[in-house]
């Protein structure tokens, strides 16, 4: 078993456990990540779980699918990188991942 | 000395509640009372996803049972029949019927709201159903039968999903709605319509003006019978006609309920030690400047981050824009503040013969409300335009060739000052 790391906007880590085949959001809710509400419980219907993938892993989780970039795209701390954890689902493959949280969710 | 704070209610502001708490520095004991067997799951999804198969039971949980232990967040079954604000006791009553004495330090209602029931002549029969919990929904999924008739009685959100959900599992759905239309009280006639269109398209008979008299059958239900003695055959009802607050229990110990359990900015009622959070407050929404009682998810998370950070003595308070989310066949429909009050609406899209538009509410100008299809974008403008108080022009807003991002100009001036809101609760 493997890690991710969520670095929160004023640097704090949270290394979680991955947890194969369930999305990055529900990982983050079951460890009680700050920053990540995921009101929506992953519909992508709240754009609350935006993370911003660190560097080369975003070749691992892939990029983000036309609605979700719809939805990305309104937000002013959009990356490159940007994704919406709910529509991330862990692989084993994602051992070592960073994601960051914006400042502010939409 | 060790504290304990007693959650009573284990739905989404619970579960919120109870981990903001950890996270807020909270090192006493903490319990949750709810009567449901089950951890606090998601409920939406209940007339959506899990109705219809998508969703099975076990992707449901809000949190896993690990999270819970390891933050030591302890889980009763039971009925809290009394809170005795001076001792700082509430009675229990488990589900053998046996009660006991519990003390707190802290205490957060969390009570949620339950379903309003019809009372004609029948509806005590078999096979007329509500939907509020996972056992509503279960039993409803056992009575399925493909090709069979299922009456919906309410054209609310929750009798609109329940529809397209019974529609995709290919029962023979008739929704019966007493008022002049669907969603009469929540949004436009024109976004009504739009809605009463597509689920006429999808095969729902929808029937507006039409009040229900009664059930027949034998044991089990089998006809609807209308005020005008109009039958519908029926071998499934669900009744969706609202919900009302939790309160009694509040009211019982001398807090101030009106519509809702009345609290503050922090989420405090008005005893110190006593918070209130979700579907069962009542509370001064600051954006619309009125007093709202709110049947939400992203409300009750809100309100019990709120409630987490008094209980541990911080100061905390919101500018929270309420916001609510209805999935219906491929429609996704998200919606951004309270639209009670508006006097212009622009529409921005094809709600004749599409299935993609946005409904845009304005109040003197200001936009105060956004019902959005299948448009995440008009969305997410909204919100950021309504919580920032931003002044637009309306008329832009139809225009599809302006682009989502430039109606908001570039120099968009905040404006001062706070609408009045006749939303009530």
């Amino acid at each position: 078993m493997g890690s991710i790391t969520f670095i929160e906007h004023d640097g704090a880590e949270h290394a979680v456990e991955i947890e194969t085949g369930k999305s990055l959001m529900q990982i983050a809710m079951n460890n009680g990540v700050p920053g990540i509400d995921a009101d929506c419980g992953g519909e992508a219907a709240c754009g609350t779980c935006h993370v911003i993938v660190d560097g080369d892993w975003i070749a691992a989780t892939g990029k983000a699918g036309d609605e979700e970039l719809q939805m990305l795209d309104m937000t002013p701390d959009r990356a490159p990188t940007s994704r919406l954890a709910c529509q991330i689902i862990a692989t084993d493959a994602m051992d070592g991942l960073v994601a960051r949280l914006p400042e502010f969710q939409m | 000395m060790n504290r304990t704070c007693i959650v009573i209610g284990a739905s989404h502001a619970a579960a919120q509640l109870t981990t903001s708490l950890r996270q807020e520095g909270w090192e006493g004991d903490i319990l949750v009372i709810g009567d449901e067997p089950h951890l606090p799951y998601h409920r939406p999804p209940l007339s959506k996803a899990f109705l219809s198969g998508e969703k099975t039971a076990e992707s449901l949980p809000i949190r896993p049972a690990a999270f819970y232990q390891k933050n030591d967040i302890q889980f009763r079954q039971g009925r809290v029949t009394a809170i005795n604000r001076d001792q700082q006791t509430l009675t229990l009553v488990g589900g053998g019927g046996e009660s006991e004495q519990l003390s707190y330090d802290k205490l957060a209602l969390c009570t949620g709201a339950r379903v309003r029931k019809v009372e004609l002549p029948g509806s005590d029969l078999d096979g007329i159903h509500y939907l509020r919990d996972m056992a509503d929904a279960e039993s409803i999924k056992r009575s399925v039968a493909e090709g069979q008739h299922a009456v919906i009685i309410g054209g609310g959100y929750v009798g609109l999903e329940t529809a397209a959900s019974l529609r995709q599992l290919g029962m023979q759905v008739t929704l019966l709605e007493r008022g002049p239309r669907i969603l009469g009280r929540v949004t436009a006639l024109e976004v009504s319509e739009f809605y009463h269109r597509v689920h006429t398209e999808s095969g729902v008979c929808i029937h507006t003006h039409v009040p229900v008299a009664g059930f027949s059958g034998n044991g089990r239900v089998q006809k609807v019978v209308c005020a005008d003695g109009t039958e519908f055959p029926a071998h499934l009802v669900v009744v969706g006609v609202g919900v009302m607050p939790n309160t009694e229990l509040a009211e019982m110990a001398g807090l101030n309920v009106d519509s809702g359990i009345v609290v503050d900015e922090g989420c405090r009622t008005n005893d110190q030690n006593i918070v209130a959070a979700g579907d069962c407050a009542n509370q001064l929404n600051r954006l619309y400047g009125c007093r709202i009682r709110l049947e939400s998810v992203p409300n009750a998370t809100e309100q019990a981050k709120i409630a987490a950070a008094s209980v541990c003595g911080k100061s905390s308070a919101s500018e929270f824009l309420p916001w609510f989310w209805s999935d219906q066949y491929n429609l996704k429909l998200q919606i951004a503040g309270l639209s009670q009050g508006y006097d212009q609406l622009v529409i921005r899209g094809d709600r004749f013969t599409g299935r993609s538009f946005a409904a845009f509410y304005f109040k003197e100008g200001r936009l105060i409300a956004a019902d959005c299809v299948n448009r995440p974008q008009e969305y997410l403008l909204s919100k950021r335009i309504i919580a920032q108080n931003l002044a637009v022009q309306p008329d832009r807003f139809a225009d599809e060739s302006v682009p989502v991002k430039e109606l908001l100009l570039a120099d968009s001036p905040v404006l001062v000052t706070v609408g009045g809101c006749s939303q009530t609760a």
